[in-house]
Parts: structure tokens; C-alpha cells; sequence
């Protein structure tokens, strides 16, 4: 029957879910919300698997919730769109990233910087929603309700799979070189070439900066080069990280394990910027003087707000560009295996889950 | 050639009256304090300051600041010490010759001299009047000009001969003594404060209440910024209050802390020895930046995601250009600014005693070496 009123009732969803940090993923079915006026649902097609998601699931920040449905990597189709959204409709190839909400009134939201929400922004997994009652379930999942403010519009040139991960990998990676203004000439430096790292080379040579990747090891230079990297340096190599002292204006680190940052930071010039984007689990080690003596600047930067996500979306579209990824099957088993080889380094460079097969 | 100056209280504002001028042809015999080791005391020291080249000012030195940076140097901390060092980069004096070429100053014009004598002043850095990173900075001390040659000596002496280029003017205004630290300390926090456009609207954190600390405070207040000290000892908060904080915080009392979680848009960190930098930085507003000016010899650990939550700029500063340090006194003229100094003649004795004293913190704020009359 069709039906004027708003359709009142939850929208029942199925997740492959965590319930401990130890186990593996088992199927939870659970219920996405009945549509505001300003929510899209969407069907999702493809999720891409974060570094993050590992550290989540596995409750190596003490903040987890279990069952918990990671993903925050989304794309799909819009299904329904309720009554005042203006941006999309049904049909529409949308993505979702890190955020699904925040208060949208405090000085970082009112800024485009919603991922700095004072009162704490609504992470898309893990997470808690604004009324701080309903939790958040990600895009390990067959569909999701987000509101309007939320969604990006992925342009129609990008195949949906290869462009899942630039919702978190490309997004972060685009808003530290944005921040940094990168443009042509500028000589930067890209540490890891992982998920991260092979999508922030991509785009810092499409915006014409001459790149060197810092990476762990020499088998990795063949595609560092092939991606458009100018100079590529294995990060034990003492004697070719000395040579390169003080040759780069900006460094972004993706590596989300222990390293030395001292050393690194020995490779920026005058006032260059060294900007972490990986989150390690021991703290990093810094030398006053190193800062003093060439006025350099150590950045944080997380993710990036709705606006500037959207902004990397469309010149990921105008560049042609999107992740290098290997699709899988989202099982259980699937998934097992991909955390273990993210944790070995072993996957060029995102895998990403085929959610429009999965539940079948 | 002997010349007699009208003896002064240098309290009072007007430049020294010359009445010989000088002009020295040949170098000029000069003494000054130094130690030939990194473990040895300070003693008499006798040596020569180069005749005035064309763009070089000759200067009889009234007064010398010590810098937390000439204890480090004198017992070569940074293990890059030579021998004998005489130390002493916070310098002001007056003119007695100047250059054919000098246009900037006059016989009997108040000067300083600061951390640098000599700087290449082609490449980028220096043409950015930021000489202080020129990779030939010729420093007042501990250094060689730029020949790679000829040894530096710094202001624990009684005369110096610098380019021009490297001189600044003491507003009249300010007296010699308390302007001295000015040259070092004064520059050192004034730059990073301008560098961020610290201003009305700024809620600064100053962190450790010494030389360096108390110059932060007195600029940050002098900007407009609400500024708060942040000490590790009760007992500096009066002062505190004196110098225009408006706010106080004990480091190691948590519920202090906690009650200023996420308020400050800069923190000033000047302090030497180690301390816990992470939980500084949790005091900073989203965007907020943290600078760092002391040099702790110990490496700093800190939690990446605290970089990352908080978009935080973590930086360092490195005293200041020539231009700035300029900008730096002029500003100090215009609002009456100097340091708070323990005046002292200087002789090894002395020089002791200031140098375990400095290390304990036990002085408001900068001991000056009054040179003027150290070597009757």
C-alpha cells in the first residue's frame, strides 16, 4: 500500500558484527532507523576495510562496544530519501566515511570541521548517536540510514568499489595536503605506502608536487614509482635518508605502528611540516632542538569535515582518481584473513568487501 | 688614547657623553671572563676585538645578560663547546666608533647586541630577515665569524666590535641593565607571540616563570592576551599576579589542570629540564598551538592521537631575525618593558655563584654582569 504517511517503522538490516576483541565476525541482525525528513537510505554496494577497523575491533583503544559492525569506507545507491533532502535522489551513487553526525552548531561544525564537534561527533561505527542512546553500526553491513549533511555524492566516473576507500583514506590524506596547500613543485614526502599512503601519493602528484616515499622495504619502490613517486627511500637506509636532510617541505606520516619520528624529521627544510595522519599506540619520540632550530611544525590531522570530503570526492573524479583495491567476498572468513594481512602489510593497497553480494 | 665618560646612572635615559672620540687603528686590547673547559671556573681572560671595518660599530659594554644557554654552552652540554668561551649574548652598551659606511648608529647611541654577530645575508633564510637560520650564523659566542676562522667571544667583556647589520638601538627610554636580556630572552618569546598574532583575544598559557617565562608573561600582557602561568612551584603565583597574569596553575595538581582542560589557544613552553609535555597539550583549545623555546636535552614523548583529536600545531622557535629583534625593543620602548634582573659585578666568584644559582632557579628573573665597572 502506498502510503503518504512517513513510514514509521525501523528498517531491518543485516551486519557481519565483533562481539570481542578476540573472535571472529558472526552475522547480527539489527535495525536501521525509519527515515527523517532530511535522512537518505542507502543500499550499500562496497565497504572498504580501514586500519582502523582492526584497531576497533579489536579494542586496542579500551573504547569498544560490542557487537560492533565496523566500516566507515561506504558506497552504494540511494534507495529512499526523505522529504526536505535536496542533494540526492533515489538512484544516486552516495558514499558515507568516519562521520554519520554532530551537533552542526559549535564553532569547529559551523567551520566544515565536523570531526572536531565539541560535544563529540557521531562516529559511523562504535559510535553513539546525537540523542547519546542509539548506537552507531558501519558499513560492514546491507544498508544505512544517514542524514543528508553526511552523504556524499560520488561522481559518476568512479566505479564504486575502487572509490569506497577514499571516503576515510582519500578524504584524510586530501585534507592534509589541502591544509599543507600543496600545489605543483612543492616537495613532499609520504611515509607508508599502504591504504593511506598509495592514495595521499596519488593525489599529491595529480595536484603536481614531487613526492618521495619513506617506505620499509625495497620491494616497494617498483610501485611507489609507478604511482608517480619522484624519489623513493627505504626508512632503515641511514645512509640515503642523511643525503636527503632538509630537501622536503612537508611530510605526511601514515604509518599507524611505532617508528622514528625523530629521524624522520630530519628530512624537512626550514619551517617544514610534519603532519600525522597514523595513530601508533606508543607515543612518539621528539627533540626539542630538531623543532627549534628549523622552526619546524609537528601537525595532527583527523579525517576531514562533510565539505572537504565532498571537495576530494569530485577531484578523485576530475583526476580520474580512485583506490587500488582487491575485492572480497564479505564472509567472516573473508574478513579474518584481510585484518591478518593488513597487519602484515600484504595488500595492494585496500581490501574492499562486496556488501551488495553479502547476506545472500 | 684615553677618553673619560661622564659617569652615569644608567638608570637614566640620556646616551653616554664621549668627550674624546676614538678611533682605534689598530685592534683593540679587551677583557673579558672565560672558561677554557667544560669543567673548569671562569678566570680573567685577555684577548683583542678587531679594528672597525667599514660597516662594523666598536662598543664599550655597560651590561650583560646570563642566559640559561651560557651554562649550557660553558659546560658544553650540547657537546659542541670550544675553548676558551667567553659567553654572553645579551649585550648593551654604548657606541664609541663607528665605520665609514655605519648610517644606523652614532658615537654615544645606547645599543644591543644579541645571540648573532654575522649571518651570510644572501641566502633565502637571511633575506627573509630570519638570519638566525642562515646555516652560517655567526653566533656571539661559541662560533667563528664567517672566515670559519676566527673565534667568537661574547659580552662577559668589556668591548665588541659587530657589523652594523647586527646592532640594534636601545630606545632611550629604557634603561641599560634591565633592557639586557631583552637581546635574548625578550627576543626568544616575542617572536613565537608574533608569529601567531598573539593579541586581545588570545587565552596564552605560559609555562615556567624565569628568565624567559616572565618576559612571555609581561609580552603576552602588554598584547592583550589573558594570560595564565603555569609553574611547578606554589610559590611563584604572587609574582605571577605582579607581572599581569590573570590566572595561576600549579603543574603537578591534577584538579588545577583538569579545570583548564581544552581553554588555551597558545601555550608558551620556556622550559629547560624535562617535564610533562602531553599533559600540556591536553590544555589547548582544538587549533591551538604549542611552542616550544627552551631546549629540555631529553627527548619529549608524546601520544600521537593527541596531535591528531586536537588539530594541534606543535612548533619551535629560535630567538628572532634582526628586523624582529628591533621591532622586539621598540615595542619594549613604546610600553615601558624591561626585565626583572639581579644586577652583579662580574668576577669568577660571582659568576659561580649567579651560574648554581640560575640552575636552581633562584633568581627574578635574569642576573645582568654589570661589565661597565667588572674590570677596575
Amino acid at each position: 500500500m502506498i502510503s503518504s504517511r512517513k513510514n514509521i517503522s525501523t528498517i531491518p538490516a543485516k551486519g557481519w558484527a565483533a562481539y570481542d576483541p578476540v573472535g571472529s565476525f558472526s552475522l547480527f541482525e539489527f535495525e536501521r532507523r525509519s527515515l527523517n525528513d532530511s535522512d537518505v537510505l542507502i543500499r550499500i554496494y562496497f565497504c572498504g576495510i580501514c586500519h582502523t577497523d582492526i584497531h576497533e575491533a579489536q579494542n586496542d583503544w579500551n573504547v569498544a562496544k560490542y557487537p560492533m559492525v565496523p566500516g566507515h569506507e561506504i558506497t552504494g545507491i540511494v534507495e529512499q530519501v526523505g522529504s526536505d533532502v535536496k542533494r540526492f535522489q533515489i538512484g544516486d551513487p552516495v558514499g558515507v566515511g568516519c562521520l554519520v553526525d554532530s551537533c552542526r552548531t559549535c564553532l569547529p561544525c559551523q567551520t566544515n570541521l565536523e570531526q572536531h564537534c565539541t560535544a563529540g561527533a557521531t562516529y559511523t561505527y562504535n559510535g553513539i548517536e546525537m540523542d547519546r542512546k542509539i548506537p552507531t553500526y558501519g558499513g560492514y553491513s546491507n544498508l544505512i540510514v544517514v542524514t543528508e549533511h553526511f552523504v556524499c555524492l560520488i561522481p559518476k566516473n568512479l566505479p564504486l568499489d575502487g572509490a569506497a576507500p577514499l571516503l576515510c583514506a582519500g578524504t584524510t590524506t586530501y585534507s592534509a595536503l589541502r591544509r599543507y596547500n600543496v600545489i605543483k613543485d612543492t616537495h613532499i614526502g609520504i611515509i607508508g605506502l599502504g591504504g593511506l599512503g598509495h592514495i595521499a601519493l596519488k593525489l599529491a602528484v595529480a595536484m603536481g608536487a614531487h613526492v618521495t616515499v619513506i617506505a620499509l622495504s625495497e620491494s616497494q619502490r617498483n610501485d611507489a614509482i609507478r604511482l608517480g613517486a619522484k624519489g623513493f627511500i627505504v626508512s632503515n637506509d641511514q645512509e640515503t635518508l642523511k643525503k636527503a636532510e632538509g630537501t622536503l617541505n612537508f611530510i605526511i606520516d601514515t604509518v599507524p605502528v611505532p617508528h622514528n619520528v625523530s629521524a624522520l624529521l630530519q628530512l624537512l627544510a626550514f619551517e617544514g611540516v610534519f603532519c600525522m595522519i597514523g595513530i601508533s599506540s606508543k607515543p612518539i619520540e621528539i627533540a626539542p632542538l630538531d623543532l627549534v632550530m628549523k622552526r619546524l611544525t609537528i601537525w595532527g590531522s583527523l579525517i576531514s569535515g562533510m565539505r572537504e570530503t565532498q571537495e576530494m570526492l569530485n577531484f578523485c573524479g576530475q583526476n580520474e582518481i580512485t583506490c587500488d583495491i582487491e575485492l572480497i567476498e564479505a564472509t567472516p572468513n573473508m574478513i579474518k584473513t584481510a585484518f591478518e594481512r593488513i597487519l602484515k602489510g600484504d595488500v595492494k593497497y585496500r581490501f574492499v568487501l562486496d556488501m551488495k553480494n553479502a547476506f545472500k | 688614547i684615553s677618553f673619560l665618560l661622564r659617569s652615569t646612572t644608567d638608570n637614566k635615559a640620556d646616551s653616554t657623553v664621549v668627550s674624546n672620540v676614538v678611533t682605534h687603528a689598530d685592534p683593540i686590547a679587551s677583557k673579558g671572563f672565560a672558561v677554557d673547559s667544560s669543567t673548569s671556573p671562569f678566570k680573567l681572560f685577555e684577548f683583542e676585538r678587531r679594528v672597525p671595518k667599514a660597516d662594523d660599530v666598536f662598543i664599550r659594554i655597560h651590561y650583560c645578560g646570563i642566559c640559561h644557554s651560557d651554562i649550557h654552552q660553558a659546560k658544553n652540554e650540547w657537546h659542541n663547546s670550544r675553548y676558551p668561551m667567553i659567553p654572553g649574548h645579551e649585550i648593551t652598551g654604548v657606541v664609541e666608533q663607528v665605520g665609514s659606511s655605519v648610517k644606523k648608529f652614532r658615537v654615544g647611541d645606547n645599543v644591543g647586541i644579541g645571540c648573532m654577530v654575522d649571518s651570510c645575508l644572501s641566502c633565502n633564510s637571511c633575506k627573509k630577515d630570519l638570519e638566525q637560520h642562515c646555516p652560517d650564523t655567526c653566533y656571539s659566542y661559541n662560533s667563528t665569524e664567517l672566515d670559519k676562522v676566527t673565534p667568537t667571544y661574547g659580552g662577559y667583556s668589556n668591548f665588541i666590535t659587530v657589523k652594523e647589520h647586527f646592532v640594534c638601538k636601545i630606545p632611550k627610554n629604557l634603561p641599560l641593565d634591565a633592557a639586557a636580556p631583552l637581546l635574548c630572552a625578550g627576543i626568544t618569546t616575542y617572536s613565537p607571540l608574533r608569529q601567531y598574532n598573539v593579541g586581545k583575544n588570545t587565552r596564552l598559557g605560559v609555562i615556567g616563570l624565569g628568565g624567559l617565562g616572565h618576559m612571555a608573561v609581561k609580552f603576552g600582557v602588554a598584547m592583550g592576551a589573558h594570560v595564565t602561568v603555569i609553574s611547578t612551584s606554589e610559590s611563584k603565583r604572587d609574582d605571577a599576579t605582579k607581572l599581569g597574569a590573570k590566572s595561576f596553575l600549579v603543574s603537578k595538581d591534577e584538579e588545577q589542570l583538569k579545570s583548564v582542560k581544552d581553554s588555551f589557544d597558545f601555550i608558551l613552553d620556556s622550559v629547560s629540564a624535562p617535564h610533562d609535555v602531553a599533559g600540556m597539550i591536553s590544555l589547548l583549545k582544538f587549533n591551538g598551538v604549542y611552542c616550544i623555546v627552551g631546549a629540555p636535552p631529553k627527548p619529549l614523548e608524546i601520544p600521537s592521537i593527541l596531535f591528531i583529536t586536537k588539530r594541534v600545531i606543535f612548533t619551535g622557535s629560535l630567538i628572532g631575525g634582526m628586523k624582529e629583534t628591533q621591532e622586539m625593543l621598540d615595542f619594549c620602548g613604546k610600553h615601558g618593558i624591561t626585565c626583572d634582573i639581579e644586577k652583579m659585578e662580574a668576577s669568577p666568584e660571582t659568576l659561580q655563584v649567579a651560574y648554581e644559582r640560575t640552575l636552581k632557579s633562584d633568581v627574578k628573573y635574569r642576573f645582568v654582569l654589570d661589565m661597565l665597572n667588572s674590570f677596575k
